[in-house]
């Protein structure tokens, strides 16, 4: 990492990060893309049972987010949560053979797509349930708070979680007892079908922040740059112990909710008009125009995730299925259930 | 009652006769709406709802905030206070957040109020595994709403138990919950037209048997019935009960057919152990039906698990027909 004082014009990713760092966030930007696509791809040819969320479009959230976390440093992911594991540097192999029910999978075939977890790298897990995790990760934040661990938690949820009581509830303790967290708003506009206009009583999701007493901002999500500085803010305040961040990432998701999504609450022209604005073709712009990369580069890092996602998805196609005779592991620690 | 003709062979799916329900009690009262999440534009998360916002705008098919606890205290006020509102959980696991408004408010309000008010409220919870949607989205929760005296709880298995049921619920004055299987919504059967309720607390005979009882709810019964036609190639005639209402329970059916079986399955998707299977073998043991039994009770249930997300694993932990067959084999071993 480079010193944080910011020559004038030069975009704070720029400046802060080494051309190295800045390619890798590139690289993960497209792992992400690539898994989304690949998942997508086996869904449809019928490799895959059960439901998926895909993150496609919010790329830059997720990985700019996670830029100033070391592994120590936690997560709290969501339903849609390929990217934030990637961005946390979960193993793409590893990933796929969840999605592929395989044991080889980071939950031994368990959990699937709406729960990859990653402790070693300090994800704490996707969530099934919405607002899940925004309790969780105040309690991540206790530990490293009571432990002196020094480890900061983002707690990554949807706009449409800022509506459950659980929101509400964990913010209020994350800033009465001061803790080292950031709860990092993806708001892609739409709960599932529901728009922010017509679920949530205030314009932008962190002017709730007012009401708990912290920072909160609102940031162009697409925008690699824009979200590392909020974000990167935020988590030196946490390190600092000057207590909890809300960062509101705008950004968009280019796919229906889920598999089933007919796409009836938004218009084909707004889809198409957040496609114009790909986070990763910003992004590797952004390194072309600093003479980070040249294209070539960009497009060899291109072609490294496309390997990486062949080899991932083969991986996950060889593993075994979990034994049905073991099914019951893992319910207690020790021992199985009565 | 059911009062109609069984030559009417009109078919629907569960999904689509539960929307005619509730597009016939909104034609008919002004007071029935509907809450819940994406049942609008969306037309709910199974497409139960389906086009009904088209047809009663968005003042009675209201979208809801992704506020289950609150969504679902909102339903409740209303019901008290002159609406007759029918409430959606998303998925049932959802309810969980709920519980607060179901358990200590819908259930008790009347009681503790001293009778001086009633919550005539309808709330409907999709459940159950086999979509490969894994352990928050796929639980068979019933037992819970079940164990609260104030509630009632149906769990149709048919698509005409499924309009019978929830238009049976909107006349009762008290919370009504209805468990909907993911599975059985695109399942299709006869479904008799227009208006007609079918009768909360009462199990129905589904197939006609002498040699064992089989208690099974929602799926499970059509499994159940599976498993009776293979059985009747073998020689063993099973009598197929399917449950209907879990609270209150239907004693009388159950225990005339122990009485003239004496064998006894109990089956249903949720966990095993202390559920519906305990409830209705306790009903069994603590009554003159005892007598009659001639060999153990058998329960067949989930495993002690939460439901996994391998397609394999997930099958594995809920009760199929084989499981049925085996258990009724050994239990008819020696009288048939
Ligand atoms: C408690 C709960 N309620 C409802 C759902 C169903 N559901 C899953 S994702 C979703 C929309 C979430 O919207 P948002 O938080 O904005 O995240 P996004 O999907 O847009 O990433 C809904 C309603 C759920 N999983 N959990
Ligand atoms: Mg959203």
């Amino acid at each position: 990492m480079r010193d944080t004082v910011m020559p004038n014009n030069i975009p704070y990713a720029i400046s802060r990060y080494s051309a190295e760092e800045l390619k890798d966030a590139l690289k993960k930007m497209y792992l992400i893309r690539k898994f989304e696509e690949g998942a997508e791809d086996s869904y449809m040819r019928g490799l895959i049972h059960g439901t998926m969320h895909l993150s496609i479009g919010q790329e830059a959230s997720a990985v700019g987010s996670c830029m100033s976390l070391t592994d120590d440093d936690k997560i709290t992911s969501t339903h849609r949560g390929h990217g934030h594991c990637v961005a946390k540097g979960a193993d793409l192999s590893r990933m796929f053979a969840e999605f592929f029910g395989k044991e080889s999978g980071y939950c031994k075939g368990r959990g699937g797509s709406m729960h990859i977890a990653d402790p070693s790298k300090g994800n704490l897990g996707a969530n099934g349930i919405v607002g899940g995790g925004l309790p969780i990760a105040v309690g991540a934040a206790l530990s490293a708070k009571r432990l002196g661990t020094g480890a900061v938690t983002i707690c990554f949820f949807g706009d449409g979680a800022n509506n459950e009581g659980a929101f509400h509830e964990a913010l209020n303790m994350a800033k009465v007892w001061n803790l080292p967290v950031v709860f990092v708003c993806e708001n892609n506009k739409y709960g599932m079908s529901t728009s922010t206009e017509r679920s949530t009583a205030v314009k932008n999701i962190s002017d709730r922040a007012v009401a708990y007493a912290m920072p909160g901002v609102t940031v162009d999500g697409n925008d690699f740059s824009a979200v590392t500085e909020a974000v990167d803010a935020a988590v030196e305040r946490a390190r600092k112990g000057e207590g909890p961040s809300l960062v509101e990432n705008v950004t968009y998701r280019w796919r229906g909710h889920s598999k089933s999504d007919r796409n009836r609450y938004r218009t084909k022209e707004e889809i198409a008009d957040w496609q114009s604005r790909d986070p990763i073709v910003a992004m590797a712009k952004l390194l072309v125009d600093h003479k980070i990369s040249t294209e070539d580069e960009v497009a060899e890092i291109e072609a490294d995730a496309t390997r990486i996602i062949e080899e991932a998805i083969a991986f996950a196609t060889e593993g075994d299925n979990p034994k049905i005779e073991e099914v019951t592991r893992d319910v207690y620690t020790k021992g199985a259930a009565a | 009652m059911n009062m109609h003709s069984k030559t009417d062979l009109r078919e629907l799916s569960y999904a689509e006769a539960i929307r005619e329900a509730m597009d016939i009690a909104m034609a008919r009262d002004e007071r029935v709406i509907l809450m819940g999440e994406d049942i609008g534009v969306y037309g709910g998360a199974f497409g139960v709802t389906g086009d009904l916002v088209e047809k009663y705008g968005t003042d009675r098919v209201m979208d809801t905030p992704i506020s289950e606890l609150g969504g679902a205290g909102v339903a409740v006020g209303a019901a008290m206070t002159g609406l007759r509102p029918i409430f959606e959980f998303q998925f049932s696991d959802f309810a969980t957040l709920g519980m607060e408004q179901i358990v200590n408010q819908a259930a008790k309000i009347r009681y503790m109020l001293g009778g001086a008010v009633s919550v005539p409220v309808v709330m409907r919870f999709p459940s159950g595994s086999g979509t490969g949607a894994a352990a928050q989205h796929s639980q068979s929760l019933e037992a819970w709403t079940a164990h609260v005296p104030g509630l009632k709880v149906v769990q149709p298995s048919t698509p005409e138990d499924a309009k019978g049921l929830l238009l049976a619920a909107l006349e009762d004055p008290d919370p009504v919950m209805i468990y909907e299987h993911k599975i059985l919504y695109k399942m299709k059967g006869h479904v008799p037209d227009g208006y007609y309720t079918t009768p909360i607390g009462k199990a129905a005979v589904v197939r006609e048997g002498k040699d064992l009882t089989i208690v099974a709810t929602s799926i499970m019964v059509h499994k159940a019935l599976d498993a009776a036609e293979t059985m009747a190639a073998e020689g063993i005639d099973a009598e197929v009960i399917d449950l209907r209402t879990i609270r209150p329970m239907d004693r009388d059916t159950v225990l005339a057919s122990v009485r003239k079986t004496g064998r006894l399955i109990c089956i249903y998707e949720a966990v095993k152990t202390l559920g519906v299977g305990a409830e209705v073998s306790a009903m069994v043991a603590e009554s003159d039906a005892f007598d009659y039994l001639d060999a153990p009770i058998i329960r067949l249930g989930g495993a002690e698990c939460p439901i996994p997300y391998n397609p394999e694993l997930e099958k594995a932990v809920v009760p199929q027909v084989p499981d049925i067959l085996e258990a009724a084999r050994n239990l008819a071993k020696g009288r048939v």
